[in-house]
């Protein structure tokens, strides 16, 4: 057994089984009597149902039931509900429509569930839906935010006047626009961030069970399964918590697009107890790219006012922002209080006002996808920035430099209600210019220009919000929900633990950073800890993963829960060896009376706690097994400097990334392997949001891009060997001095690869090119600035 | 309904099928060999490669009935019997080579095909052309494709000659 502390790049726990083809994915899963469900998709993306005619279809071979919108509103089932409520402007609250299981009706996007057909095997499902026949009446359809806004738009909703589902602002416009009044230069950009679709290796799935009892079991592709039993059995099916158990097994990567509830688990679940056998589902590919919610999709104005030296003097941004055609369980929250809270970024602006406009449209529901809100802030941050060093000439590693909040500033309350507990922007900046060899660049891009070469660097400064966050700050900003997490630590008899987490593991590697961490503080080998997730049966509660939480927050309750089980063993120990608990100290999994060598071990310890001859029984109930719920105090706030290296071949327009360097800083650092993993897998997503990948609606609202054949995922060929580093400062309020490390790939990585586009097309006369950056768009510049350039 | 035989892992099946049913489909459903995945429907993603007779192959591009006589490995059939791994499934633990584990049996199935097609040696670059058809959204390939370095020379049995590093 090699170190296995924090800071060890321990080897994962869960590897064993996924590598011998012996994972537990819901798919996998095999239950006697099962059905097979597959659902009807709208063909439209906005239509008036007319008719279903459902007979050819219920008479199929092997069909059990289909069902429609209709049947579910006649047993009362509810609408998926959003998790977060916006508020205007003036007060009032965000347009809300219904967003029904399966559709009454109309449909609204493409892909919007119509009807289900359940069979006795998925192939006869799949025939018999073919056999459906609807009747739709087509509605003109708003396939972009501009179009959602144009006058006299038509409405994705009836009773939503001019698409418009919430006008929301932050900070002091007055303040602001003094500044603007008073400034030197202004420099104005507008940018699209362009929409993504998540794709998680495993298409999302979900089985639903009922016993004679009436007793539910879902099992369901999700980050956070007592999430989705809240939300299904309260607002939905109208199940109570001890008739539903939720469970997520081993769950193929989530991005995000696993967080919310989906209609799928309430349908399978709904009919399971319709039919009283189990009821499986699983997406095709193509059901995933029209079904799963989207990420990004805004469109923005940037400002920044600027003094004579180049100091920020105040930022104004308009952002214009797609909800799709429904609202997903935290859409609203995405491009509200984790994208406009975030537009301070790493520098000192003292003013800053943004005004958002979230709209429907008829396309898939958007919400957060890895990042969420952070991508798009740092995106248009750090492109103005580089803007400005356009615009002005001054040096954009100097602009940075010059605006940074100095490190001594901490902590730092932005105008735009965060307060940063801690960081090092010039240290992340410092760390990453000398990887980067960022002095060096000029020659190699001469030798790069040699060979036909246009060869660009590019880097982005950026902080993001992780570990969301106090409940009650939460709340008063329209959270339906808190945002705790829960661990429950059991020492079992002989000295082995299993940990029970809220959060969930979907690629995270919990099982063995979270073994890791306790074996730490309790001084047992990893060997003897297991970690129980994504099971409502036998986790006692918990909000799940996403937003990076699960270490700084999941991992705060692990120690809360940890320090409780300490503090009981002292009592007994005590007990055992006669003294005063407060002489035991807990060392390497010993309890020892100060000073003498007098000490019990962990195990002998929770033995004679669940076999209590000896013990203090009056004063302490027996075992050994505790519970911790953990309120963060405050988000945590990773960030870092992304430098990107690209050479473009001037004929063709195709770019490379030739070397990407990321410095994060992440807080402590428990498994730099699983970090460095992490890091890696965000900048590929972000290096293909900047380059390749797009989720593209055609003006009537079909998506285009709607397989792997259209939709360019990032393969091993487009992304580079990516140089991860990091510079820690410790996160002040949580006691693992954490700050997560799940997003800070995909949050830094895009501007970086865009700046360093714009910097090798410098010669061309291009001031900003929106994402994705595709080989014809910069083959278009390259085109046009020919001319020009031979003019010279 | 038509009949296929087919040796899986070594072991020899006769197994009904569909004429449309497709080879992942007879290896989860009909065998319960669930280690191979289905990530697409468009034959991109690779998570469900096995090899048939040897050669790496997208077992959801491949009908159940074309197997008729094939020999087919999955990603269960690799490891010893007494459950040592098969070198490149070591390498993808040891460089941390996969995260969320779903395209993990597609990708060491290919990677394997690919070490065995290349005994003059792998450069990073063909190591990355080579993983075209397999897709991972978790590790940024960075993890793989130094396993996939790292296995070559145990596969052979001697170090990776220096010009193809």
């Amino acid at each position: 057994m090699g170190f296995e502390g924090i800071g060890a790049s321990v080897k994962r726990k869960e590897d064993g089984r996924f590598l011998a083809g012996r994972g537990n994915y819901v798919d996998d899963m095999r239950q006697t009597g099962q059905l097979h469900a597959v659902i009807k998709r709208s063909d439209r993306p906005h239509a008036k149902i007319l008719s279903i005619d459902t007979a050819a279809a219920a008479a199929a071979p092997g069909v059990v039931a289909v069902y429609t919108g209709a049947d579910m509103a006649a047993e009362g089932i509810g609408g998926l509900p959003c998790g977060w409520q916006i508020h205007n402007k003036d007060g009032s609250p965000m347009a809300e429509p219904p967003h029904p299981v399966l559709a009454v009706g109309k449909v609204r996007h493409v892909g919007d569930s119509v009807a289900v057909v359940i069979a006795e095997t998925r192939q006869q499902a799949k025939d018999a839906a073919e056999l459906l026949v609807i009747d739709y009446e087509d509605l003109p359809a708003i396939a972009s935010v501009r179009d959602a806004v144009a006058p006299g738009a038509a409405r994705v909703h009836d009773e939503v006047a001019d698409n418009q589902c919430y006008d929301w602002h932050i900070g002091d416009k007055a303040i602001v626009d003094a500044a603007f009044a008073r400034a030197k230069h202004v420099v104005k950009l507008d940018l699209l961030n362009n929409r993504l679709i998540p794709n998680a290796m495993e298409p999302r799935a979900a089985i639903g069970d009922c016993d004679v009892a009436g007793n539910y079991t879902l099992y369901t592709t999700s980050q956070n399964p007592h999430v989705i039993r809240l939300l299904m059995g309260a607002f939905v099916l109208h199940i109570p918590e001890h008739q539903l158990r939720v469970v997520a097994p081993d769950v193929g990567g989530g991005f995000g697009s696993k967080i919310y509830h989906y209609a799928e688990e309430a349908i399978v679940t709904w009919a399971a107890g319709k039919l009283r056998r189990p009821v499986r589902w699983t997406a095709e590919r193509s059901e995933s790219f029209i079904t799963d919610a989207h990420g990004r999709d805004h469109d923005s104005t940037a400002e920044m006012a600027l003094d004579e030296a180049g100091n920020f003097l105040a930022l104004r941004v308009r952002s214009l922002c797609n909800m799709g055609a429904y609202l997903s369980t935290f859409g609203p929250a995405v491009p509200t209080y984790l994208y406009a809270t975030l537009l301070a970024g790493v520098y000192k602006t003292p003013a800053i006002y943004a005004e958002v406009r979230a709209v429907f449209t008829n396309t898939v529901p958007v919400d957060a996808y890895r990042g969420a809100g952070r991508p798009e802030a740092t995106y248009l941050l750090e492109r103005l920035v580089d803007t400005i060093a356009h615009d002005t000439g001054l040096d954009r590693v100097e602009l940075r430099r010059r605006n940074f909040i100095p490190a001594d500033a901490f902590p730092y309350q932005t105008p735009v209600a965060l307060q940063y507990d801690s960081g090092d922007y010039v240290a992340t900046l410092e760390s990453a210019l000398k990887a980067a060899d960022w002095a060096g660049f000029p020659a190699r891009r001469r030798a790069a220009a040699a060979r036909g070469k246009l060869r660009g660097i590019g880097m982005s400064t950026y902080v993001e919000a992780c570990g969301i966050a106090p409940s009650h700050v939460v709340g008063s900003l329209g959270a339906r929900a808190g945002l705790y997490e829960v661990a429950e630590i059991r020492v079992h008899p002989t000295g082995s633990v299993s940990v029970f987490t809220g959060t969930h593991s979907h690629g995270q590697g919990h099982e063995t950073t979270f073994a890791q961490l306790i074996a730490a503080q309790l001084g047992v080998p990893m060997s003897q800890v297991d970690v129980v997730h994504g099971d409502t049966a036998k986790i006692p509660f918990g909000m799940g993963t996403y937003g990076s939480r699960s270490l700084p927050v999941g991992g705060s309750a692990i120690v809360k829960a940890v320090d409780k089980i300490i503090a009981k063993g002292k009592k007994i120990a005590a007990h055992l060896m006669e003294a005063s608990v407060d002489d035991i100290e807990f060392k390497d999994g010993k309890f020892t009376v100060i000073g003498t060598d007098r000490s019990k071990a962990l195990a002998e310890i929770s033995l004679a706690a669940y076999v209590p001859h000896n013990y203090p029984i009056d004063e302490l109930e027996p075992g050994l097994d505790e519970t911790a719920f953990y309120d963060p105090k405050n988000f945590t706030f990773p960030g870092g400097c992304h430098i990107c290296e690209i050479e473009i071949d001037a004929d063709t327009g195709v770019p490379h990334v030739v070397n990407f360097v990321a410095v994060d800083d992440v807080g402590r650092v428990i498994n730099p392997m699983i970090v460095e993993g992490q890091v890696q897998g965000g900048v590929a997503q972000g290096i293909g949001q900047a380059l390749i990948e797009n989720a593209v609606y055609d003006s009537a609202g079909q998506l285009v891009t709607g397989s792997f054949m259209d939709y360019n995922m990032p393969r091993a060929d487009n992304v580079p060997n990516i140089h991860v580093g990091t510079e820690t400062t410790l996160c002040t309020h949580n006691p693992l001095g954490v700050k997560g490390c799940g997003e800070v790939g995909a949050i830094g990585s895009p501007p970086a690869v865009i700046n360093a586009v714009v910097d090798a097309l410098s010669d061309y006369g291009v001031r900003h090119i929106d994402m994705p950056a595709s080989p014809q768009k910069i083959w278009s510049i390259i085109q046009a600035g020919r001319p020009a350039l031979a003019a010279e | 309904m038509p009949q296929v035989s087919l040796t899986v892992n070594g072991k020899a099946h006769k197994v009904e099928v569909e004429g449309r049913t497709l080879l992942v489909e007879l290896l989860r459903e009909k065998l319960g060999l669930t280690g191979t995945h289905v990530g697409c429907d468009t034959s991109q993603c690779g998570a469900c490669v096995v090899h048939v007779d040897g050669n790496s192959t997208k077992s959801c591009s491949m009908l159940a009935i074309q197997a008729e006589g094939c020999s087919i490995t999955t990603i269960e059939g690799l490891a010893k019997a007494d459950g040592t791994l098969h070198p490149m499934q070591e390498m993808f633990r040891e460089h941390h080579a996969l995260q969320c584990g779903f395209c993990t049996p597609g990708m060491v199935m290919s990677a394997i095909d690919l070490v065995k097609m290349h005994p003059q040696g792998l450069s990073e670059a063909e190591i990355r052309e080579g993983l075209e058809g397999n897709l991972c959204r978790c590790t940024g390939y960075h993890n793989i494709v130094k396993a996939i370095a790292a296995a070559w020379p145990l596969m052979h049995g001697h170090a990776m000659p220096a010009a193809a590093e």
